[in-house]
């Protein structure tokens, strides 16, 4: 009898997912402690502004897996746009550097072969791709490849779209982050990087959870908070005007209950 | 200039001319051109007069030494090591390299016979130093019995002195090699100079002159001739392989692998490709050696393209380190290294070296400065990166911006605090926290004008958090500019 409802749950998980081996038995929030599934793709979507807090929470993730040495591939456009990589910052997120190799690769094109031999690199830990704008070749079959090879060879990759709209692929799972407002240090100082992250899709899970989480560099976790403490901002002119690629207000997001599956992400 | 592209022509005399101050002169002429009387030098008027039907080129001296320099990349089947005698002259090293020939004479009659094939005519002579096959190469007229007494009957001219020493050792009686030979050396150094002396010592073979290789002769070389050129490319991989398995074995012997490897593929016509790697550690494994010379041939701008075939096909060593059996057995983390420099090696090769790196820390307080990419196929053994302190959020940016971005200040700020709104990339950003100043003043032991940089790091009202600085004090200048030099997390 139990058999058969369990048989009958699996059956109703491929007729709605269509993938019949997923779902892997992690808690929904196991990634706060244990970053991302391990041998498998992820994908972690930001928008330009937020394209800071993409990497450092994809760096973050790969802590606190503990999945290096990791080899991060970008293109040239993403070192121009976006800044290079700058090692202190990433030695004060936690990450040891003599354990990062960086890729730069010309164009999407390159970027994608290179990574399709990372991903078989069984000595890699993660492979993080970092992409900016729509890069139409990272696509359904792409991702497929890279999904297979992760598995094949057990290294977890993160797949960083800065600037792009989700498309149908074959990832694990899908997050959208948004940079959020720290706790504050005394003096006013900005606090530990926080995020505000939503679990867009997940392949035989829920999706649309949303957290706000602080990286906690020192214990390798993410530490989920909670905003009491807040400052209400008065909605009046200046974020307003900000506003011209339809920004959600931080104010409105604090007063969002973080639980609630909320559909509101930030771009 | 490309003699082939004039073989089989009617034999009408060719000059090559150059302009030179006061006129254009003959600057070079085919056998013909010289048959009629004409020399180098001549201008060119006085020439047409003597041989109306002169046909005449622009001489270009850097197409000439291109064409000695793809001839003597054709002439490494013979040997590594290879000089060019400017402008018209090669000079081969061929000690302990005549066996395949069975002897010198195959060797040159095989050489001549390519050349001829590109209508080149040859002159060559053999010496026991380099200097003596060059002046006899050159000057050599009636045939000698040997090497010694040929050498005495070439002459003055192929002491390769100046047009006054030369005329000067003529007019005192002088006329061949020999006759200088005979007098004491003290009294030719004195009245000829150092030079004279050195190059009579030079053809007596008293002083070996040094060949001028044109690159290393490599540490371990292997080769395979072919009797009938081979034309596809996938049975050339396979010769390869053969080739590295050879060059492994005799690294493997001298407990040493390959970290520069060179595949040339000399092709019946006289064309040579090749096919560099190298690897950021030594290898000797000819399984990923090929993986590496794949990706190489995939790499390239032109496609391998065997043409007629290759009818040798030579790999080199041309650096080699020691790497002990022990090294290759490397278990767990090590393991897991070594599959990661591979992937370095791999991506190196085909992406560019350059573009595949690691982080270095530096000594130097200035941000864009204190760090260094450099490739991961030769980063140093890691250095040890200050621990951020405990508890601290982060205090440097994760994306730096080189050259840091200008942005505009929109409020006034006081005296020493960041600004309450700036614009960036045009957006409005509203500062809701900040900390600083962190001050850090330029190189003044390098520059002196370089003005002092006021940090901040401050948080938006959305949460972003920037690195921005003020360029130089209020007490330094006047309306200092503000810049956005990273993005925290």
């Amino acid at each position: 009898m139990n058999e058969s409802s369990a048989l009958i749950a699996r059956l109703k998980r491929i007729a709605t997912t269509g993938m019949p081996t997923q779902g892997d038995g992690r808690a929904d929030d196991a990634w706060l402690t244990q970053g991302m599934a391990k041998a498998q793709l992820h994908e972690v979507f930001a928008t330009v502004d937020d394209a800071a807090s993409g990497a450092g929470f994809a760096v973050a993730s790969v802590l606190a897996a503990r999945a290096a040495p990791v080899m991060w591939l970008r293109t040239e456009a993403s070192e121009r746009q976006g800044g290079r990589l700058h090692a202190t910052g990433l030695v004060e997120m936690g990450l040891d550097v003599t354990s990062l190799v960086l890729g730069l690769v010309e164009d999407e094109a390159d970027l994608l072969r290179a990574a399709a031999d990372a991903a078989r690199c069984h000595g890699l830990g993660t492979l993080l791709i970092e992409s900016w704008g729509r890069a139409p070749r990272i696509d359904l079959t792409a991702t497929r490849r890279l999904m297979l090879a992760a598995e094949a060879s057990g290294v977890t990759i993160l797949s960083l779209r800065i600037g792009a709209e989700p498309v149908p692929s074959a990832a694990a799972s899908r997050w959208q982050v948004a940079a959020c407002r720290s706790r504050p240090l005394e003096a006013d100082a900005p606090g530990k990087p926080a995020f505000d992250i939503e679990l867009l899709r997940r392949r035989g899970g829920q999706a649309g959870l949303r957290w706000r989480v602080e990286w906690d560099r020192d214990a390798y976790f993410f530490d989920q908070i909670a905003f009491e403490t807040v400052i209400i901002e008065d909605p009046g002119g200046d974020t307003a005007a900000l506003s011209g690629a339809g920004v959600s207000v931080a104010a409105d997001r604090a007063a969002a209950d973080n639980a609630a599956a909320s559909v509101r992400r930030t771009g | 200039m490309r003699p082939h592209l004039f073989v089989g022509r009617a034999e009408t005399p060719i000059a090559f001319v150059e302009t030179v101050s006061g006129g254009v002169r003959l600057k070079a002429l085919d056998r013909e051109a010289m048959r009629a009387g004409l020399v180098p030098g001549l201008t060119l008027a006085d020439a047409r007069a003597q041989v109306p039907e002169l046909e005449v080129y622009e001489h270009d001296a850097h197409a000439d030494h291109e064409w000695l320099e793809r001839l003597a990349d054709g002439c490494q089947r013979y040997t590594p090591s290879v000089a060019l005698d400017e402008p018209d002259g090669l000079i081969l090293d061929i000690a302990g390299c005549v066996h395949e020939f069975e002897g010198e004479r195959r060797l040159a009659a095989d050489l001549e016979e390519r050349l001829a094939r590109r209508g080149l005519l040859v002159r060559h002579a053999f010496g026991d130093t380099p200097d003596t096959a060059r002046a006899l190469a050159r000057f050599a007229g009636a045939p000698a019995p040997d090497e010694k007494r040929a050498v005495k009957r070439l002459p003055v001219a192929a002491l390769g002195l100046d047009e006054d020493a030369t005329t000067a050792l003529s007019r005192a009686g002088l006329k061949t090699v020999g006759d200088v030979m005979a007098r004491p050396l003290a009294t030719i150094a004195a009245r000829f100079g150092e030079e004279a002396a050195m190059m009579i010592r030079r053809l007596d073979g008293s002083v070996k002159g040094p060949i001028v290789a044109r690159r290393s002769v490599p540490k371990i070389g292997v080769e395979r001739r072919f009797a009938e050129p081979i034309a596809r490319t996938e049975y050339a991989l396979e010769v390869i392989a053969e080739l590295a398995a050879e060059a492994a074995e005799q690294l493997a012997q001298r407990h040493e692998g390959g970290r520069r490897w060179e595949v040339r593929l000399f092709r019946a016509d006289g064309l040579v490709q090749r096919l560099r790697i190298e690897t950021g550690q030594p290898i000797r494994d000819v399984a990923l050696l090929m993986r590496l010379f794949r990706e190489r041939i995939d790499s390239l701008a032109d496609p391998l393209d065997p043409g007629f075939g290759y009818d040798l096909i030579r790999l080199d060593v041309a650096l080699a380190e020691r790497l002990d059996a022990s090294q290759l057995k490397l278990e767990g983390g090590e393991a897991q290294k070594g599959e990661v420099a591979q992937l370095v090696d791999q991506l190196g090769t085909r992406l560019g070296r350059a573009r595949v790196r690691r982080f270095s820390a530096r000594d130097s307080h200035i941000p864009e400065q204190a760090e260094l990419m450099l490739p991961a196929a030769e980063a140093p053994a890691p250095t040890p990166w200050t621990a951020p302190e405990t508890g601290e959020p982060p205090l440097r940016p994760i994306y730096l911006f080189d050259p840091p971005q200008p942005i505009e200040s929109m409020m006034a700020e006081v005296p020493d605090g960041p600004p309450h709104r700036f614009r960036w990339r045009r957006t409005v950003h509203d500062v809701a926290h900040s900390e600083g100043p962190e001050r850090i003043a330029g190189e003044w032991w390098r520059r002196q004008d370089i003005p002092t940089r006021d940090y901040y790091r401050i948080e938006d009202r959305r949460g972003r958090r920037f690195w921005i600085f003020r360029h130089g004090l209020y007490s330094e200048m006047e309306t200092p500019r503000w810049y956005l030099h990273g993005v925290f997390a």
